[in-house]
């Protein structure tokens, strides 16, 4: 402390008498106030940091306190009804699993696909800085811009209708960027000596790709991917557009069925007014979440599991 | 290169074999990965441009920009598509969001930057990575269910569908983004300077304000835009708690309808394809999707441009 | 360079330029290597020993901008032709790298990655590989019974030596060292400085050194570079006593580098 309160008398001209002692010196100064400004600030910061916290326990609370009660085996054993007791998830729950599946493969190839180009095969052209700089802007695309692309696209020009192979498809490219950038990153890791040692050997870029370089970057691709996959499992408006609709009494059966989703079957009962399937609404939540946490925490468990091998 | 005259004694020769032509096919393969996003992109602006251009043939372009009805699901008769009510609701939901999450965003950039110490911030962190991580659709039964009704114990005049709710919780959704982003930046700004500036005395909140808020201000404000284009596209929050009463008006307590609510609205309606307020959704799709992009490539500009060599 | 032996020559360099851009990092070297020697290149940092090297397996195809010109003969072909096979080339050309790099896969996987590259399967003839290569590399007797262990968990001077053999395994005819010991401590230095000796018996052995002694310890001959030039290449005996170019003396002497 003494040391800064020195130079600021420096700063301020006063330091003129080399008999005062810190005390005065910091009387001199506006340090006290300057220190109480600091304290008030650090406690403002903290208040706004832990507003996010508070927040997140307010939602929480909230959607437990309605919907704990209603998660029953009725709940996952039944499809939607008009009678808020008979209610259930089956169509919905089902309905994501499908488009998730479906989402999965399509994304990896498309997603590591795409970063393996740019990573490891495209010149530093004019080209290659286009594709990334629309890959950046895509990101940043509203998602039901997608819905729109989505529902003109794959369910009209390309007539696959309201079906899950054209929700898996626009939710495909929705979450791409996603993928993309952090497959790219997850590749740009790998440290260049082993691509080196590997062409040494007479290995072909293909051959190293995909004996070395994909190997190690895996971790970091898969926790692309399952974070690519959470934002996805969550999306509403897209799939409200393309035409999921809520009131199903059946599970996919293939590809081409009608479905719905779990987010477009909370919206439909949040929409509604009677209490009761608000409740519906917050116990359909509760599973969402459920599915998103045990997701985050499989990325989480990659990523401990992997980091320590390097 | 130059003239080769050798012999072909063979020793470093392989017939074109299968594997050659594979090696050869893979770059191919994978830029078609990559140019999947760019046919994404063009997708979403043909589908735009040519829906909206004969939404126009009906629609007079002025009226879609001076008109102040926004009646586009009415009976035919009755319809008005006068684009404002819908940008104005869009731009007071996402003003609320900034009032928001701006400043709490960015205080808790600076808490995390410049005064949490590492075990702090290691759980504060994960949670506003979760935060983030919350569908849209759980925000959007926040707004309705916990937010509007306490915000109603204070304004009991106040509608169940307003902008206020569901701009606040727009706020906290994009608490996050504005938060890493703007940490980002200022943990980029180089140890030294902060010395620089702690070895004349200063306090942390000086140094945090006078020195690494400056520093790392083009990125702090990129974030502030991003954050911003991400409440313009949100759709399920507002869907939710804004409701859909197109109007002209700077009203928090009043319901609103946002561009993007409007998408759904229509979409989830029994519009025949090819009717106005059908080609209404592209027109409005357009408007949405240009607004992003500008706030997009502005952020992306402002990083770029104004990035400090350190 | 005497080509009275009747030792065949394992590379014919004739004139090779080679250019990063405009500027010029190799500047018209003419040199032959005998077969089943060691060769060291020395010289002061950026002198381009290295890249010498590395146009031998033609791994500076990689470096966007490099030009070369001139020719480099092996077994009566330019390996500059367009009609070469990059992969052939480098599975006769091997290569162990400054700092040791070894995958992050077991030891058996890493030295069994070159010949499953170049299309072997048989398990059993690749067991005999792992078991040969890693006996040539002298690492056999400390990791027989771990060789299903990660090869990252092995010391330096280990994974240097697994290097040299996953190089092996392949059987090249010449193998690439570039400052092969300089991350090594001195007792992993000399196992690896024996071992070199070992290997001319069987492979010509190309070696990059920033260490004078070790060049004059383990070379038949040694080629000093300076400034992209090959000042003067000769048996090693006879260019540390007794050089013929002033510029070989002060460097050898100590006077620069």
């Amino acid at each position: 402390m003494s040391a800064e309160e020195v130079v600021i008398h420096h700063q301020e001209g006063e330091s003129g008498s080399p008999t005062l002692s810190l005390v005065e010196k910091r009387e001199r100064s506006h340090f006290g106030f300057r220190r109480w400004k600091n304290r008030l600030a650090h406690g403002l910061f903290l208040i706004s940091t832990m507003i996010g916290v508070i927040v997140l326990g307010a939602l929480l609370w909230n959607v437990v306190k309605d919907g704990w009660a209603w998660v029953t085996p009725t709940f996952f054993n039944n499809f939607a009804s008009r009678l808020p007791e008979q209610a259930g998830i089956k169509a919905a729950f089902w309905g994501t699993i499908w488009v998730i599946g479906l989402t999965v493969p399509l994304t990896f190839i498309f997603g590591v696909g795409t970063a393996i180009y740019l990573e490891e095969y495209a010149r530093k052209n004019r080209f290659t800085r286009f594709i990334q700089l629309n890959i950046s802007n895509l990101a940043g695309v509203p998602s039901i811009v997608f819905g729109i692309l989505g529902l003109t696209l794959f369910v009209r020009l390309m007539g696959l209708g309201k079906t899950v192979l054209a929700g898996s498809l626009t939710m495909t490219l929705l979450v791409l960027p996603i993928v993309i950038v952090a497959a790219r990153e997850a590749i740009s890791s790998v440290p260049n000596n082993l691509r080196l040692a590997s062409l040494a050997m007479g290995a072909t870029q293909w051959q190293t790709i995909r004996r070395v370089v994909l190997p190690y970057s895996m971790p970091g691709i898969l926790t692309g991917v399952i974070l690519a996959l959470s934002r996805a499992i969550g999306e509403t408006a897209p799939l409200i557009m393309i035409g999921a609709v809520s009131f199903i009494a059946f599970t996919p059966g293939y590809a081409l069925d009608a479905f719905t989703v779990m987010p477009i079957q909370i919206y439909s009962w949040v929409s509604l007014p009677q209490p009761a399937f608000q409740h519906l609404a917050a116990a359909g939540i509760l599973v969402l979440l459920a599915m998103l946490l045990s997701m985050n925490a499989f990325a989480v468990f990659l990523r401990n599991r992997f980091s320590k091998d390097k | 290169m130059k003239n080769h005259s050798l012999g072909t004694a063979g020793r470093f020769r392989r017939s074109r074999s299968l594997g050659r032509t594979w090696e050869n096919m893979i770059p191919k393969l994978l830029l078609a990965c990559a140019l999947i996003s760019v046919f994404t992109t063009l997708g979403i602006i043909g589908t735009l441009i040519s829906e909206t251009t004969s939404f126009f043939s009906q629609v007079s372009f002025g009226e879609f920009f001076t008109e102040t009805k926004w009646t586009a699901l009415f009976h035919e008769s009755q319809q008005h598509f006068g684009v404002w009510p819908l940008i104005a609701g869009t731009l007071l939901v996402t003003g609320i969001a900034a009032i928001v999450a701006v400043p709490i965003g960015l205080a808790s950039a600076i808490y995390l930057s410049e005064y949490a110490n590492p075990k702090v911030s290691k759980v504060l962190k994960p949670i506003l990575e979760v935060l983030a991580g919350v569908p849209t659709i759980v925000y959007g039964f926040f707004a309705l269910t916990f937010v509007t009704p306490l915000l109603r114990g204070l304004l009991p005049e106040m509608g169940v569908f307003n902008a206020l709710s569901a701009g606040i919780v727009v706020g906290i959704m994009i608490i996050p983004l504005i938060a890493s982003l703007s940490e980002d930046a200022m943990s980029a700004v180089p140890k030294n300077i902060r010395e620089a500036a702690y070895a004349m005395g200063c306090t942390k909140f000086e140094v945090a304000l006078k020195v690494v808020v400056p520093a790392a201000l083009s990125g702090i404000i990129a974030s502030f835009v991003l954050g911003l284009s991400r409440a313009i596209g949100e759709t399920m929050i507002v869907t939710i708690a804004a409701g859909s009463t197109p109007q002209l008006t700077l009203d928090p307590t009043e319901s609103v309808q946002t561009m993007t609510s409007f998408i759904v609205q229509a979409a989830t309606g029994d519009n025949s394809f090819g009717s106005t307020a059908y080609g209404a959704i592209y027109a409005v799709g357009m408007t949405l999707f240009l607004f992003t992009l500008v706030m997009n490539l502005l952020a992306q500009y402002i990083s770029r441009r104004f990035k400090e060599e350190y | 360079m005497s080509q009275a032996t009747m030792t065949r020559n394992a590379i014919q360099i004739k004139d090779l330029d080679l250019y990063y851009g405009e500027k010029q990092a190799l500047k018209k070297i003419n040199m032959s290597i005998e077969e089943k020697t060691v060769v060291a290149l020395i010289g002061p940092s950026g002198c381009g020993k290295s890249t010498f090297l590395r146009t031998l397996n033609r791994m500076n195809d990689m470096i966007p901008g490099v030009r070369i010109d001139g020719t480099i003969t092996m077994h009566d072909e330019d390996i500059y032709n367009k009609e070469i096979d990059v992969e052939m080339l480098r599975k006769e050309v091997g290569m162990v790298f400054q700092a040791p790099n070894p995958f992050p896969k077991s030891i058996y996987d890493n030295v069994a990655y070159g010949p499953r590259v170049h299309g072997q399967r048989n398990r059993k003839i690749l067991d005999e590989i792992v078991e040969r290569s890693l006996r040539q590399a002298a690492l056999w007797e400390e990791v027989k019974d771990r060789l299903k262990d990660r090869a990252t968990g092995l010391s330096g001077g280990q994974q240097q030596r697994l290097c040299i053999a996953r190089t092996l395994a392949v059987e090249p005819e010449i193998v690439l060292m570039d400052e092969p010991t300089s991350a090594l401590d001195p007792i992993s230095t000399a196992k690896i400085e024996e071992l070199i000796q070992e290997l001319k018996q069987k492979y010509t052995i190309i070696i990059v050194t920033h260490n004078m002694q070790q060049a004059a310890r383990i070379s038949d001959r040694t080629a000093f570079f300076l400034n992209g030039e090959l000042v003067e290449e000769d048996k090693t005996e006879r260019l540390f006593s007794n050089p013929k170019d002033q510029r070989t003396e002060d460097y050898i002497t100590g006077r620069f580098g």
